[in-house]
C-alpha cells in the first residue's frame, strides 16, 4: 500500500492573482492550511504527488476532448496564463513518465484514460502547486476529468476512476500523495463570478469528509449547474479523491467562502486506509 | 454562428505563442484561417467581450481573451454584464441554459 496522502483543496486564480483583495484573516486562515498540507505531503515521504485537476482548455479542447487523461511526460510547465495576471512566475514542473505510465496501464484496466506527454499546467493545478510543492522538488503526475461542459462524465465513474487510481497507486513500490482539486460552488469568468453557495458546499463537503458515496454520487448535473454554476461541476475531482479512500473518512481543515476569489476556498483531508 | 471557432481562436491564442504573434503582426490572415461570421469578427476585432460572451463564448476562455487584451479584471466582469444589457441574453453554450446569464 504506497498512497501517502490524500486531501483536496482549491485552486481559484483569484487566490494567487488578486491576492490582496480577500479579507485578511479569512486569507491567513487559507494560507495557513494551504501550509498545513504541504507539510503532510512532506511528512508523508511522499516521492510523487497526483494532482486530480480540472482544467480550462488549456490543454484539451472540443475537438477531442478526453473524459480522464493523465500526463505522462519527463516535465511539465506551468502556469499557461500571464504569470502577472495569476501572480505565478512560470516554471518547469518535474514529472515521472515511467511512474506515470505504470499508473495509466492500471487504471485502463478501467477506464480508458487518455494520455498526454505534452501538458501545459494552468492556475488548475499552478495554484495549488504554488502552495503545496513551492520548490517544486516532487514528481508531479497530473491527471484530469473534464469539468467544464457536457457532455460530462457521470459522477459515480469519477469516483470509480479515483478508484483505480488508488488501484495503481497501491501495486507500485512508490510512495505517493493524491490532491484533488476543483470547486465547489462557483461562477468563474461570469457575471456571477464571486457568488456562492455556501449551502451547497457545506452540504457537499459532510457528504465528502463522511465518504457517503451515495449522497456525493446522487447530484444530477443539472442540479449541480442550477446551485453551483459551471464550477460546480468540478465536484468530480473530489469525487474521485473520496472513491480513491473508498471506506474512510475525511476531516476538513478550511472552508472560507471569499468573493473576491469567487470561491469557497476549501481543504480537506482523507485517511488512508 | 460558429461558436466553436471562436473558442477554438482563443483556446490557441492561449496556449501557442506563434498564433500570438500572428495575431499581433498579422491579424486579418489569421483570422482568415478560422471560419467566422461577421459579428463574430467585429466582437473580435474591437474587442467587444460582452457580445462574445452573449454569443456563448465559454467564459474559462473568455477571461484569456480579456487578459490578452491586458483588460483589469473588474473591467472584465462589467463588460459582460454590458453585454447582455445590449446584445440581450446568452445565445449559445452552456450559459444559454439557465436564463441567458
Amino acid at each position: 500500500m504506497t498512497l501517502v496522502f490524500a486531501g483536496a483543496c482549491s485552486h481559484a486564480p483569484g487566490i494567487t492573482g488578486r491576492a490582496d483583495r480577500g479579507d485578511p484573516q479569512q486569507r491567513k486562515n487559507l494560507l495557513e492550511n494551504y501550509n498545513k498540507m504541504r507539510l503532510a505531503i512532506k511528512s508523508s515521504g511522499a516521492e510523487a504527488l497526483i494532482v486530480i485537476a480540472a482544467e480550462h482548455f488549456a490543454n484539451f479542447f472540443m475537438n477531442n476532448m478526453p473524459a480522464y487523461c493523465i500526463g505522462m511526460a519527463e516535465y511539465y510547465e506551468g502556469p499557461i496564463e500571464d504569470e502577472e495576471w495569476l501572480g505565478i512566475k512560470r516554471v518547469k514542473v518535474p514529472g515521472n513518465s515511467k511512474l506515470s505510465e505504470e499508473i495509466i496501464q492500471i487504471v485502463m484496466n478501467d477506464t480508458d484514460v487518455s494520455y498526454a506527454q505534452e501538458w501545459k499546467f494552468d492556475h488548475g493545478i499552478s495554484v495549488p502547486l504554488n502552495f503545496l510543492t513551492p520548490d517544486y522538488d516532487i514528481d508531479v503526475i497530473p491527471v484530469n476529468i473534464n469539468c467544464q461542459g457536457p457532455p460530462l462524465t457521470p459522477l459515480n465513474r469519477a469516483y470509480e476512476f479515483g478508484k483505480s487510481i488508488r488501484k495503481a497507486c497501491d501495486s507500485t513500490t512508490t510512495k505517493i500523495a493524491i490532491v484533488g482539486t476543483g470547486g465547489i460552488s462557483h461562477w468563474p469568468c461570469t457575471p456571477d463570478s464571486g457568488k456562492i453557495n455556501e449551502d451547497f458546499d457545506k452540504t457537499f463537503l459532510k457528504s465528502f469528509i463522511s465518504n457517503d458515496k451515495k449522497a456525493l454520487l446522487s447530484y444530477s448535473d443539472k442540479e449541480t449547474y442550477e446551485k453551483a454554476g459551471q464550477g460546480g461541476f468540478e465536484i468530480r475531482t473530489w469525487i474521485a479523491v473520496a472513491g480513491a479512500c473508498e471506506g474512510s473518512t475525511g476531516e476538513l481543515w478550511c472552508y472560507e467562502p471569499i468573493p473576491n476569489y469567487a470561491v469557497g476556498c476549501t481543504l480537506a483531508s482523507m485517511e488512508i486506509s | 454562428m460558429s461558436l466553436y471557432y471562436v473558442q477554438k481562436l482563443i483556446y490557441e491564442l492561449n496556449r501557442n505563442p506563434d498564433t500570438t504573434k500572428r495575431f499581433e503582426k498579422d491579424r486579418e490572415a489569421l483570422l482568415a484561417d478560422y471560419d467566422l461570421t461577421d459579428e463574430e469578427l467585429t466582437a473580435i476585432r474591437k474587442p467587444d467581450i460582452g457580445l462574445l460572451y452573449v454569443l456563448g463564448v465559454n467564459g474559462q476562455i473568455l477571461m484569456h481573451y480579456a487578459a490578452l487584451w491586458k483588460i483589469p479584471w473588474d473591467d472584465y466582469l462589467k463588460s459582460m454584464e454590458n453585454g447582455i444589457k445590449e446584445h440581450g441574453p446568452v445565445r449559445n453554450g452552456l450559459y444559454a441554459q439557465t436564463e441567458g446569464k
